[in-house]
Parts: C-alpha cells; sequence; structure tokens
C-alpha cells in the first residue's frame, strides 16, 4: 500500500477524508442532472447567486472609494444605483425561488436543512439591506433610522445594534452581515449538492396503478443512469 | 401517532432512479451572473438611485426656528419623545411591553442621553464670549430642579400651542412672534426666568450650525455615532414634514418606501402592513407587538417542514404539475 493510500490519523486528513467523503467531486461538480431538473423556477436559484455576486462586487467598489463617495461623483452614484438595483433583484429572485421550493415541497427526502438554511438566508439579507439603507448618509437614511429604532429598540435589539449609528452599521453592512449571508448560501448550496434537487411527487393516477415516477428502465438511450441516493442535484 | 411522529417530515422520497441529462452548472452560473448584471445596468441607466441631501440642524433652524426653539424647549423641560423614551436612552421610562415581557426594559440604557444637557446645556456651554449666556446657564444649573422644570415649561407652552394652531391651521396666540428678516423668536413668557436667553442662544448657534458638530462631538476627534443629532431632529418636525412629503410616515406604509417612486425596502411589506391595521394600528406596544408577531412568522418560516398542514399543502395543491409539467408529459408518454 503506498503512502497516499493510508488513513491519516492528522486532522486535516480526517477533515480532507470527512469533506470528500459527503462530496466527492462528481457530486460537488455535476455535469448532468437528472430529467426532470427541466423548468425554469430553476432558473432562479442561480439568479440569487449571480444577484449577490453583483451585489457584493458593485458594494466591493463602494467600499473602495469609501462612503461619501457615491454622493458627489456621477461614478460612484452609478455603482452605487448597480447595488441598489442588484438588491432589489436579488429579493425578487430569491422570493420568486423561496415560493418555487415551497411548492415543489423541497425539503423531502431528507432536505430539511436545505430549506432551513434557505429560509435563514431570506431572512438574514432583511438586516442586511436596513443596515444598508441607513449607511446611506442621506435622508433616506436619516428617516429609516429613526423609524426603525423604535422597533428594534422595543425588543431590546437597540440596546446592542444602533441604528443611529452610522460607524456600526457601516460595519455590519459592509463585513459581518455580507459574511453570515455568504456563509449561509455555501452551507446551503453545499447541502443541495449533497441531497441533490428534490424529486417530483407522485402522481396519484401512476401510485395507483403501481407506476413509478421515477422508473429506472425508462431511461432514453442518450441519457446516463443515476448512482444511487442524492447522487442528482442542481445548483438551484 | 406520537408527537415525534407528527413533526417529523412525512418522507416518501425516494432516490431518483431515472434519467439524467447533461447540465452544466458553471455555465449556468455564469450566464445568470451576465444576465443579472445587465439588468442591474439596464435599471440603473433607466432609474438612477435615489439620493436626497440629509437635513441639518442648521437647515431646521433656518427653516423652522419655531418648531426649533418650540422642540429645544421641550428636550430642556424633558418632555420631548427622547426625554421620556425609556431604554435604551435613559430611564424616563419602562419602554414597550407585551405581556409579561419587558425587554427594552431589561436591556438597560446603552446609549444614555439627557436631553437637557446633552442637547442644550452641553452645546451653549462651548459658545464662546457671551456673557449674558454664559450669566443665564449658571442662572438655570444653580436653581433646583423643580424651578428649572417649571422655567422650561413656562418658556415651552406658548410655543407648543403656537405649532398646535399651525397644525390645526389656526391662527396663533401673538405670545409667540417670527422675525422673518432676522429668523429670531420672541416668547412672551412669565416665569421663564433664564430660559428665553438660553433658547436664543441655541437657536443662534444652531444657525451658524454649531449645534451639528457640538451634538456629533462626545468623547473623540472622529465621530462616527449620529445618535444625537439624530434625536434631536427626530423631536423636531422637519424630518416628519419631508417624510410626509415623501410617502415615508407610518400610514404611509413608512419604513419600506424611499424618497421618490422607487421600489424600496418591499420584502419588509408584511412587517409594515401590521401597522396599518387594528390592534396594532393604535396600540402604545405597536413596535413589540409587530415584533414579536414577525418573530413567530418568521420562525414557522422556518420550520415549515414540520408543520403540518402547511408542509402537505404542496401536494394537494398542483403547482407542482406547472414546475414538472416536462417531466410529468414525459411519463404520460412512457
Amino acid at each position: 500500500m503506498s503512502a497516499t493510500e493510508t488513513p491519516t490519523s492528522s486532522w486535516t486528513g480526517r477533515v480532507r477524508e470527512a469533506a470528500v467523503e459527503a462530496l466527492p467531486p462528481e457530486k460537488l461538480l455535476p455535469d448532468k442532472q437528472p430529467t426532470y431538473v427541466a423548468s425554469w423556477i430553476y432558473v432562479f436559484g442561480v439568479a440569487s447567486i449571480a444577484s449577490l455576486v453583483v451585489i457584493i462586487a458593485s458594494g466591493c467598489i463602494l467600499a473602495l472609494k469609501g462612503p461619501a463617495w457615491w454622493h458627489y461623483t456621477g461614478v460612484g452614484h452609478f455603482f452605487n444605483s448597480i447595488h441598489l438595483w442588484a438588491v432589489e433583484l436579488f429579493f425578487f429572485v430569491m422570493v420568486v425561488h423561496l415560493w418555487g421550493k415551497y411548492w415543489m415541497a423541497a425539503w423531502r427526502g431528507g432536505r430539511t436543512r436545505v430549506w432551513i438554511t434557505g429560509a435563514i438566508i431570506f431572512l438574514v439579507a432583511v438586516p442586511t439591506a436596513l443596515t444598508g439603507y441607513v449607511s446611506q448618509q442621506n435622508f433616506d437614511a436619516q428617516w429609516i433610522s429613526t423609524q426603525a429604532k423604535d422597533g428594534l429598540n422595543s425588543v431590546g435589539v437597540g440596546a446592542f445594534f444602533n441604528v443611529t449609528n452610522f460607524g456600526q452599521m457601516y460595519s455590519y453592512h459592509v463585513l459581518l452581515l455580507p459574511a453570515a449571508v455568504v456563509a449561509l448560501v455555501v452551507a446551503h448550496v453545499l447541502l443541495v449538492r449533497r441531497h441533490g434537487v428534490v424529486p417530483p411527487f407522485e402522481l396519484e393516477d401512476r401510485r395507483a396503478s403501481g407506476a413509478s415516477t421515477t422508473p429506472a428502465n425508462a431511461m432514453p438511450s442518450s441519457a446516463v443512469q443515476g448512482s444511487g441516493p442524492g447522487s442528482d442535484g442542481a445548483m438551484s | 401517532m406520537s408527537v415525534r411522529g407528527r413533526l417529523r417530515p412525512r418522507d416518501d422520497t425516494g432516490p431518483w432512479r431515472g434519467a439524467y441529462a447533461p447540465y452544466d452548472l458553471v455555465k449556468e452560473l455564469c450566464i445568470a451572473i451576465g444576465v443579472i448584471a445587465l439588468l442591474a445596468v439596464l435599471l440603473t441607466v433607466l432609474f438612477s438611485s435615489p439620493d436626497d441631501k440629509p437635513s441639518t440642524i442648521a437647515q431646521w433652524s433656518r427653516e423652522m426656528p419655531v418648531n426649533f426653539t418650540a422642540a429645544a424647549a421641550k428636550e430642556l423641560a424633558g418632555t420631548s419623545d427622547t426625554a421620556g423614551y425609556g431604554p435604551p436612552y435613559n430611564h424616563n421610562g419602562e419602554g414597550q411591553h407585551a405581556a409579561f415581557l419587558y425587554p427594552q426594559k431589561w436591556l438597560g440604557v446603552s446609549h444614555p442621553i439627557n436631553t437637557a444637557n446633552d442637547f442644550v446645556i452641553d452645546p451653549l456651554k462651548t459658545v464662546p464670549d457671551n456673557p449674558a449666556l454664559a450669566s443665564a446657564i449658571a442662572q438655570f444649573q444653580a436653581a433646583p430642579e423643580k424651578t428649572q422644570k417649571a422655567w422650561s415649561e413656562a418658556y415651552a407652552k406658548p410655543l407648543e400651542e403656537y405649532e398646535t394652531a399651525l397644525e390645526e391651521k389656526k391662527t396663533p396666540a401673538k405670545t409667540v412672534s417670527l422675525n422673518p428678516t432676522t429668523g429670531a423668536v420672541t416668547v412672551q413668557a412669565s416665569g421663564a426666568g433664564p430660559v428665553g436667553t438660553m433658547m436664543s442662544g441655541l437657536l443662534a448657534l444652531a444657525k451658524s450650525g454649531g449645534l451639528d458638530g457640538s451634538l456629533l462631538t462626545s468623547r473623540q476627534f472622529f465621530q462616527t455615532d449620529y445618535t444625537k443629532p439624530l434625536l434631536f431632529m427626530a423631536d423636531g418636525g422637519l424630518l416628519s414634514e419631508r417624510a410626509e412629503a415623501q410617502h415615508l410616515l407610518g400610514e404611509q406604509w413608512g419604513m419600506m418606501n424611499e424618497t421618490g417612486s422607487y421600489p424600496g425596502q418591499v420584502w419588509l411589506w408584511l412587517y409594515t402592513l401590521w401597522y396599518q391595521v387594528e390592534p396594532f394600528k393604535s396600540s402604545e406596544n405597536a413596535d413589540i407587538l409587530v415584533m414579536l408577531v414577525m418573530g413567530v412568522l418568521s420562525l414557522a418560516f422556518i420550520c415549515i417542514p414540520f408543520i403540518p398542514g402547511v408542509r402537505s399543502l404542496p401536494r394537494r395543491v398542483p403547482v407542482y404539475k406547472l414546475i414538472w409539467k416536462e417531466h410529468y408529459r414525459s411519463q404520460q408518454s412512457l
């Protein structure tokens, strides 16, 4: 037996082995999907990630130049507008994605954690956006912060999360909350990769007749046979 | 069925043993990024983004000197919204509660604000070379608390009556007059002690822009905390006047909107909805009640896979037949 095949006792080796076992490369980045992954609704998951990429990219440009830049330069205002519209698109496609996954009951087949992480992403994205609105340094920021404080203060959150403190909100907006959203998205995508895209419901008439909606013997000749539980899935 | 069994999501979903087709995830992601970026640029070119200039205390005091003076007098008297807010700013109120829940009170005062000292007296002390003002401050501070309050309220009362009359579109009493040329406010208030001198000094300081800086300056040179100037301005009428014109008030679905005709935070529609309906609309504890309702709904949203009825609705409503139309069609043809 070669040295590379010897089970390792190091922490690093164990982590690597566990990671590869949970998500082997062909499962992490497959180049084929079950044939039922053929609907426009699947586009909205990947569109959510794409929106997040555009948000982060435009946000990085704004961060490079500082919080006041976009108020007095046309280029800055342009990138701020891209940032704003990418956020609007992000929430739009994410909500459609969530509704789609609800009607697909996408938590079936051991995918509960996939749903939970997706729902938490939405809930964490809301304060991420709010901290952006109150960090704008314009009238919107003044008004929204003085209104939002009452709701947050009423439940005690205002004691450590002060929306009228620009410095604190800016830190949350450009680092802490985006980092949380990205970490959750990574976890969500890895869970999707691990468990695969939820298969369709079995139709009642086919169930009654004893036919399966997932017939192993019904493949077209050009299709490829799946390799067992969790081998299916798409990023969305 | 056991409780655990009832809570466990029904799982009749077996692994897929059917056909597979080529699917390029990386290509899909790259195309999606390109499309979203293009859409964002298109929306930017078409609609840009709002950026209404912020208000300042200097602007407020110049444009609405009576309103500013009335707000300042209430800060000194301890009768403003901020003065009686309670935690996290002061101990002058318990804050909101729901049944036995007093989280605002429990978390305590984390951003202490004494409106009389922080908004009025301390800024006035920074004004140089004004013996009359210095004497007025000294007289005010030397007086017992009861007298201070009596002076402040005596001065604030005619100002409040003036503001109320304007709101109700009535002719205000002549106890308050505004010099349209100089913007000076004169208040005929008996028993106000040195408060008139102090308020005139504060108005002058505010108009010069000095109060904006004074409220921001606290412990160090670099400043990022706007809590004090924002709370002071929120106690006055300038922000709400601008907000009303921009459909941003609470009864106008407030916080989810933004200036102009932009979509704003539309994802807060459900949160904002509760403020439009009873019993929340007229409740003194509306904020905590709405936050609790949203907390419960958010938890339910996360826990949908465990909620009987909600989790099985997708099986009963045939939206899935639309989603997997192609799949079912191919099944029928077999």
